[in-house]
């Protein structure tokens, strides 16, 4: 009954949504009718928005009309009806219900609790239906919290939220059903392939999905605002948190999947250039251009018809993305089967979504009036730079990885990796790290390069001096790394430039957070540029009390030995390290061996001391008794993710400092 | 600045950044694109040296080579019409034997053999990599 519940619900949600789209038809016409005494100088100038009109179109908004009421509770409950589907596909995998086709195929009846609740995702069906969900529970967020917008605008919004929903609930229910049954029940399942069964996959694709289909949100604003001819600061402080949000979570994601990446696969990397991953890489990228032009859009009213532009292109590559791994014309340990007829389903869908929207967009860019001008030496400008060069290595992205796919349809194999990323995107990354430092330093409207001068002498000061330090201890082997740690150290010192001799406690929150977040972009290039230039690796195969060096470690392998898990038996090795003459700790990789399905995998283990991490591989054994080990010492490898996390976390402080200020700005208009 | 012409530049510094994308990518493109070769490809033909490309095929039975030094191997890949030696140093794949499905990753040496940097072996049925399967399939029924 379960999965017949699930279905229903699945339906119910379709048929809410088409509801959705008929009534935000007609609540955006009335809103437009509405609007038209209104006038359309409120949205289209700045200067009256200081003034306080923009609570007057908060006001209208929270006044609501019968039907933006309904169309508010429809939305919600296609969020609420999607959830619950996705809550009962997972209470099928935590049943082990092998009567449904999707649990036999991917589950195990003794499989770990936590790799049922998650297994639910961890195949095909599955994680479409979540990223499904997502969606639904984004539109419904919009349609509770959403109370800045205009009226007719958040109508549109939600008639496009409600109309990409459609799509993917069609996509769903004819060609990727988890809900199937099978008849008669499997005995047991096939299990979940072992790369997966790891915590990495309770938190990873969740967190990836908020961020990828969180952008939604910022598409259905971006075809609101053209359908209603409503772009202008008012608009871009009701999308921000929506955009923030869904880039946190989207940091997030990527940041956990390297790391994932990066222990589970026994490689020592962190980042492969795999077209899935770069798949999560361009939504962000494109999120992160439209987070600082939204800015502009927001503050000084520049860069409408850019911002609205950005919002189109990174939900688009989320569903490029989509395309992409779930398509089943890449394989990895992302796409799950390969079936042709979804690929030309999602591939229909994406030409109805990003053409639609590009029309529209074309369209309707003629009648967005120009917006504030700006001296190109100012913070406007600054961002713009930083616009361009996310948009170069976008560009370069997209190429790289869709180049491969359009070789093959021409009958050329060739694939492409870390070299050509490597080549092309280091010196505009290097670039961007230059603006990233100097953005903050500049004041908006206008400047002066002298001035840009001498604020930035102290950062460029410690750049250069970290140049000439690092340059005098290694040499000119690594320079390109060097210059980048160099240029990290100049944009770390840069980024907390803006809080200094200010009072901290009364400095607002996404002040913080734009420091934080900067700091964090300076941190994860060092960590980068650490790994690159200073790791060593080692490979041996040696006997039992043989022993390698890696590094400044001495490594002994002191005994391999059986081990048992859950659903996996391994062989373990036994590795005791000692570094110099400090004290002896022991790792303990291993090989693992499931039998459902029957595959090997190499189980890392890895020691992160305070400069960087030790990452030890067991490899084969041969009839001499001996063991391969591939061992790795990379320093400070580990400042990667924290920088990261640093971003994501300057995100949250500028999300909070943003939605209090609101509330604030809010309650004093109402006295 | 008017405003016109500031739209103006602002449009023409996108479109530069695109074309900068493209020239970056292309020129990117150029050399290190690995394209990849099955034996037959390059058998008779001039080899593709100095650039890093991936060869795919089967390993050959009774090819494989384990050297003394525990972390080198040798072995023969085939496709039915022509073999390359491959020499490889490191952690084979799991799934990594004889008779099976193989794509190697590295160069042509002058002498017509591969020296490989990085496998990937068929995995189960459910993760073959399309060039293994791509190829393979072609070298099934050409064996038939």
């Amino acid at each position: 009954m379960i999965a017949e519940a699930g279905l229903a619900a699945l339906w119910l949600a379709a048929a809410f949504a088409l509801v959705q789209l008929v009534l935000a038809w007609g609540a955006a016409r009335a809103g437009t009718s509405a609007r038209s005494e209104h006038d359309e100088r409120q949205s289209f100038s700045s200067e009256e928005e200081k003034n306080g009109a923009s609570t007057s179109s908060a006001r209208t908004t929270s006044g609501g009309a019968a039907p933006m009421t309904a169309l508010r509770r429809i939305a919600l409950v296609q969020g609420l009806l999607a959830l619950l589907s996705f809550v009962l596909l997972i209470a099928l995998f935590v049943r082990s219900d092998m009567s449904v086709v999707l649990v036999a195929e991917n589950s195990h009846s003794l499989k770990p609790m936590i790799y049922k609740v998650a297994g639910a995702w961890g195949n095909h069906e599955g994680s479409m239906l979540l990223w499904v969900t997502v969606l639904a529970a984004a539109g419904a967020g919009v349609a509770m919290f959403e109370r800045r917008l205009a009226v007719g605008t958040l109508a549109a919004t939600l008639g496009a939220q409600a109309a990409i929903g459609l799509g993917f609930y069609a996509f769903l229910a004819f060609a990727s059903n988890p809900f199937v049954r099978l008849d008669p029940a499997a005995p047991d399942g096939r299990g979940l392939n072992p790369l997966l069964q790891d915590p990495g996959l309770a938190f990873h694709p969740p967190t990836l999905y908020l961020g990828y289909v969180g952008l939604s949100v910022a598409f259905s604003f971006a075809v609101g605002a053209l359908l209603m001819r409503d772009v202008g600061p008012a608009f871009a402080k009701a999308m921000r948190p929506w955009v923030l949000a869904a880039w946190i979570f989207l940091t997030i994601g990527i940041t956990a999947g390297s790391y994932w990446a990066y222990y589970e696969l026994g490689w020592g990397g962190w980042w492969f250039w795999d077209p899935v991953e770069n798949a999560s890489l361009m939504p962000w990228l494109a999120a992160t251009a439209l987070l600082h032009s939204v800015t502009v859009l927001a503050t000084r009213d520049g860069l409408r018809a850019w911002t609205l532009m950005l919002a189109l292109v990174a939900f688009a590559m989320s569903m490029i993305g989509t395309f992409l791994v779930r398509s089943g014309i890449l394989v990895s340990v992302h796409a799950f089967a390969v079936d042709p007829t979804r690929g030309t389903f999602i591939l229909a869908l994406l030409g109805i979504y990003i053409g639609g929207a590009l029309a529209l967009f074309g369209a309707r860019v003629g009648t967005i009036t120009q917006g504030s001008t700006f001296q190109l030496v100012s913070r406007e400008g600054a961002l713009v730079l930083n616009n361009l060069l996310l948009s170069v290595i976008l560009g370069v992205v997209f190429i790289g990885t869709l180049y491969p796919l359009a070789a093959q349809a021409a009958g050329v194999q060739l694939s492409i990796g870390a070299p050509f990323f490597n080549k092309a995107l280091v010196p505009v990354a290097l670039a961007l790290a230059v603006a990233t430092a100097a953005g903050p330093l500049l004041r908006w409207r206008r400047d002066n390069m002298n001035a840009l001068a001498k604020r930035a002498l102290v950062p460029a000061a410690a750049a250069g001096g970290a140049f000439a330090v690092i340059f005098a201890l290694v040499g000119g082997a690594h320079f390109v790394s060097v210059l980048a740690i160099a240029l990290a150290v100049g944009l770390g010192v840069a980024s907390v430039v803006p809080v200094v001799r200010r009072n901290l406690r009364r400095t607002p929150l996404h002040v913080w957070g734009m420091v934080i977040a900067h700091l964090g972009v300076a941190v994860s290039i060092a960590g980068m540029a650490a790994d690159s230039a200073f790791k060593t690796e080692r490979l041996a195969a040696i006997s039992v009390g043989q022993n390698v060096t890696v590094g400044p470690f001495r490594v002994t392998l002191a005994d391999v030995h059986p081990a048992i898990g859950p659903n996996w038996s391994a062989l373990e090795a036994r590795l005791q390290v000692r570094r110099g003459d400090g004290e002896m700790f022991e790792l303990f990789p291993q090989q693992r061996f499931f039998s459902t399905p029957p595959t090997n995998t190499n189980e890392a283990a890895i020691t992160t001391l305070l400069d960087g991490q030790l990452y030890t591989v067991l490899g084969q054994g041969d009839a001499q008794g001996r063991w391969q080990i591939r061992l790795w010492w990379k320093p400070f490898v580990t400042l990667i993710w924290l920088g990261g996390g640093l971003i994501a976390l300057g995100g949250l402080l500028a999300l909070i400092g943003r939605v209090r200020r609101e509330r604030r700005a809010d309650a004093e208009a109402e006295e | 600045m008017k405003p016109k012409h500031q739209r103006l530049v602002l449009g023409l510094l996108a479109l530069g950044a695109v074309a900068g994308a493209a020239g970056l990518a292309l020129s990117a493109l150029q050399d290190q694109a690995a394209f990849f070769y099955a034996p037959g490809d390059v058998a008779g033909k001039p080899l593709p040296l100095g650039k890093a490309v991936r060869l795919g095929g089967m390993v050959e039975a009774g090819s494989l080579v384990h050297k003394p030094d525990g972390i080198s191997m040798a072995f023969v890949v085939t496709d039915g019409k022509a073999k390359v030696p491959v020499a490889f140093r490191g952690v084979a794949p799991d799934l990594f034997k004889e008779g099976s499905g193989v794509v190697a990753e590295g160069k042509f040496n002058r002498d017509g053999s591969f020296t490989a940097d990085n496998l990937l072996a068929k995995h189960d049925e459910r993760y073959m990599p399309p060039q293994v399967a791509g190829k393979m399939h072609k070298t099934e029924t050409l064996d038939k």
